[in-house]
């Protein structure tokens, strides 16, 4: 390409920019800075609207969606005001499985979280066969949901599964897994740790292996034992990733799904249905696709709303005036 | 260049003469061939050798009428469910349609959770995706506007002819046949005859509860006896049986078992003009006492459940029934048929019953209990699987070709041998005890109760049905819950019903008090016929 192609001199947008002598933007002039914020925007701008399209049509479609009475029996885009809303407001079945699902989420977040930073400080420090239990212990999330949880289903079977004669085995009397409410909430909670367990410790274990030695070495200069650098430089220092690990994981388990499709469809009764689960009953089995779009849009601002101050909570919690 | 199917079908062809390609025939021009050709065998498509040969059968529909056909160049779609369950026979005959007329056939399967929104979604909005269509007899109140009517060419093949009027009438929507029959579906009673006919158990019932043993006539029998049967090993085989296994799993076939449950006590045989719904005020009868009876029953009968028997799923039914672990069930054929497996250890060990009754039915209209000296039976036809033809398509030709060689009479018979495929008897033909005695081995008092069942539940008055209205997974979604509440000890089954009604009176205004009425009239007339 020619040089006189590459320079725009003739562009009314270029006429303010300073140049080098090499014809290139200096950076530290003032107008070099705002046509460096028009360069960026320009070259951003193709990525911008794609994404824009990607994220917010469905978004606004959704939201379209949810002010028309679209079911199997009134196909189409009608206009019914905010009905589904009304009709929201009042479903006493959606909101109970909301305050399901932020126990459930929040149970078994923490217990993640827990399992996760333990198991994380096993295999951080220089322990025999380390690479072998990292990757083991990564395993249940490498399997696939849906599957898995079917095998899950096999265990907690209650006269063909293990779980009953395991139990046995240790004098424990059989549970009722899948068909008392308690214990199929139970029974949810244990696929889901033991699926995503994992995931925590992944994330927990890079924020170990991240952390400076400085502050460890002084610890063990102070005499501090391991119970008191743990409390006292450990777990201070990985706050900000602890609150990054279970905002994403809170994110993913309040979209709990297969789980429960596969292992108690919602029941026994209406014990383990979560959000997610009704919406899908309402949207794809009954075919209310409409009402079933106001109820994924209600729920979403709720999760920003909420995901927002849990953010805020837990960074002056565990982060405190560092954040 | 078409593929032989087999070397028989080939022969056959060439002593006929008639093996080389013919112009496509159009909808309702069907060639009255009286060429077949000859034994046709599966082996080239799977593990089908066990069932060996079933000869063609001279028609329009045969594989030596269909083999004159020639849709090279054109592709046929269809969606059918999971493999087995139907969709392996979409598969199997898909492939064989593809051999003898070119065309391509493209097979799509779906979980069934997914199917119905899989079928409706490209319909409303226009889009030919799927020439045909399998889906569940009972959604017809909403896929209707989609579904092209038979042609009547198809209507007189003799195939057609020997479906059961019940069928016919399931396949049809406003008078016309707009699904092409496949498979008939009800619920009926299994039960195990080594238990009701073994006298030294019947004598022991006999002593512990002063009653003699037999099938049940009502419900209220039917938890008795499911209740002393269980938790003990009466079939002496070291393992403990149960009493009762049944569909209890939410959003998994439970309405149907409910209402099997609830039909003879709020059917009542005096009482015209509705069963789910007053036709007149489309008031829902759902939390009338008939039904509440049921679901009290139900809620009882969890005693004599196996363990986790309170989320069985189909699946489950059919394993625990099947397998040997229960002394009854009542659902579709597919336990009866996996307990007629030849590996079972319950083969020729079961029998076929009608659905219990019940002494008392809800009268409506006096608001009393009705009382009936024998009791009062509601047999249920229920689900079904049903296939059609999307009006949108541009190769009805070609897929009613494809429907009519499906349900053709070689391949019907395989498909009926054969109980993951899920075809059912549903043709005059079907319940002849000769064919079950002949072509599977069973035993002559298992192949009569299994056919008098079924074809007597054919010919019934009293009958129920589906809700086959628009909006029917909504109102039966509504219904699970209420009935899986209740199971769980969430609510009394009175308050569960109350808030089911007060869902379905909802669900009909919003879908629309007329239109709701206008479809269930079509059941009613189903119910009411003598």
């Amino acid at each position: 390409m020619p040089d006189g192609e590459r320079q725009p001199a003739a562009s009314p947008e270029f006429d303010s920019v300073a140049e080098t002598p090499a014809g290139r933007v200096r950076p530290g002039s003032p107008a070099g800075g705002s046509s460096l914020r028009r360069y960026k925007l320009y070259f951003l701008l193709p990525g911008l609207i794609v994404l824009l399209l990607i994220i917010l049509f469905p978004l606004l479609f959704t939201i379209r969606v949810s002010f028309s009475s679209w079911s199997s029996s009134a196909p189409g885009l009608d206009w019914i005001a905010a009905k589904n809303y009304e009709r929201l407001l009042a479903d006493a079945r959606y909101w109970e499985s909301l305050v399901r699902l932020a126990m459930l989420a929040a149970g078994t977040v923490l217990i993640e979280y827990v399992l996760g930073f333990g198991l994380a400080l096993l295999v951080w420090r220089e322990v025999r066969a380390k690479r072998f239990f990292r990757v083991l212990f990564l395993v249940p999330m490498m399997t696939t949901p849906v599957i898995m949880t079917v095998i899950w289903r096999t265990i907690f079977h209650e006269s063909l599964g293990p779980a009953n004669e395991v139990m046995a085995l240790f004098g424990l009397p059989a549970q009722a897994w899948l068909t008392s409410s308690s214990a199929a909430v139970i029974a949810v909670m244990v696929v889901e740790i033991w699926q995503w367990t994992p995931f925590m410790l992944l994330l927990l274990l890079a924020g170990l292996l991240s952390l400076p030695k400085e502050p460890f070495l002084a610890a063990a200069i102070d005499g501090a034992g391991p119970i008191r650098t743990f409390f006292r430089v450990t777990f201070p220092l990985m706050g900000p990733i602890s609150v990054g690990a279970i905002i994403i994981r809170l994110i993913e388990a309040s979209k709990i799904m297969e789980t429960v499709y596969v292992l108690t469809s919602g029941g026994p009764g209406t014990a383990t249905e979560t959000s997610s689960f009704y919406i899908y009953i309402r949207g794809l089995r009954d075919f209310q696709i409409g009402y079933a779009a106001s109820l994924s849009f209600a729920y979403l601002v709720m999760m920003i709303v909420s995901m927002t101050f849990i953010a805020k909570a837990l960074n002056r919690a565990l982060v405190g005036r560092r954040a | 260049m078409r593929k032989p199917i087999t070397l028989a079908v080939i022969s056959a062809l060439l002593v006929v003469g008639c093996g080389g390609a013919q112009p496509t025939t159009a909808p309702g021009n069907l060639p009255a061939s009286s060429a077949t050709a000859g034994d046709i065998s599966y082996t080239a498509y799977g593990d089908y050798a066990q069932y060996g040969s079933t000869p063609d059968v001279a028609g329009p529909c045969s594989y030596a009428s269909i083999d004159q056909k020639d849709y090279s160049g054109r592709t046929l779609k269809i969606i059918t469910h999971a493999v087995p369950v139907m969709g392996e026979p979409t598969d199997l005959h898909a492939k064989q349609f593809q051999d003898l007329t070119g065309a391509k056939v493209e097979v799509v399967h779906v979980p069934f959770g997914d199917l119905f929104q899989k079928v409706l979604t490209p319909l409303q909005a226009g889009q030919d995706a799927y020439d045909v269509f399998f889906n569940a007899s009972l959604w017809i109140g909403d896929l209707n506007p989609y579904e092209a009517p038979v042609p009547d060419a198809y209507l007189s093949v003799p195939a057609m002819q020997d479906v059961t009027q019940n069928y016919k009438d399931v396949a049809t929507w406003n008078g016309k046949m707009i699904q092409y029959p496949v498979d008939g579906d009800r619920n009926y009673l299994k039960y195990r005859t080594d238990l009701f006919d073994n006298e030294a158990i019947k004598a022991k019932y006999k002593t512990d509860t002063g009653k003699d043993l037999r099938v049940p006539e009502t419900w209220d029998e039917y938890n008795e006896i499911a209740k002393y049967f269980n938790d003990w090993d009466w079939d002496n085989n070291g393992e403990k049986n149960y009493g009762s296994a049944e569909v209890t799993k939410r959003d998994d076939l439970m309405f149907s078992a409910f209402i099997g449950r609830a039909a003879p006590y709020a059917k009542n045989p005096n009482v015209k003009g509705g069963f789910y719904f007053d036709l007149e005020t489309m008031k829902p009868q759902i939390n009338n006492p008939g039904f509440v009876k049921g679901l009290e029953l139900m809620v009882d009968a969890q005693k004599a459940f196996p363990p986790g028997g309170s989320s069985f799923g189909l699946g489950d039914e059919i394993l625990s029934f099947g397998g040997g672990q229960t002394a009854m069930s009542y659902t579709w054929d597919d336990a009866f048929i996996q307990a007629m497996e030849k590996t079972s250890p319950i083969r020729n060990k079961v029998a076929a019953a009608p659905l219990p009754g019940a002494t008392q039915a809800w009268n409506r209209n006096t608001n009393q209990w009705d009382s009936f000296t024998t009791p009062n039976r509601a047999p249920y036809i229920t689900w079904g699987w049903g296939v059609a033809v999307s009006n949108l398509s541009k190769n009805q030709d070609m897929a009613f070709d494809f429907l009519c060689f499906f349900s053709n009479e070689a391949n019907h018979t395989l498909d009926l041998q054969i109980g993951r495929f899920g075809v059912n008897p549903f043709r005059t033909s079907d319940f002849d005890p000769k064919f079950w005695e002949e072509k599977l081995g069973w035993e002559t008092n298992t192949a009569k109760t299994y056919v008098e069942t079924l074809s007597g539940m054919d010919g019934a008055s009293n009958r129920v049905f589906d809700l086959r209205v628009p909006g029917v997974n909504e109102f039966m979604s509504s219904m699970a819950t209420g009935v899986a509440s209740a199971m769980a000890g969430e609510k009394t089954p009175q308050q569960a019903l109350d808030e089911v009604a007060t869902e379905w009176a909802a669900i009909v205004d919003r879908i629309g008090v007329d239109k709701v009425r206008e479809a269930y009239r079509t059941v009613v007339a189903l119910e009411d016929a003598q």
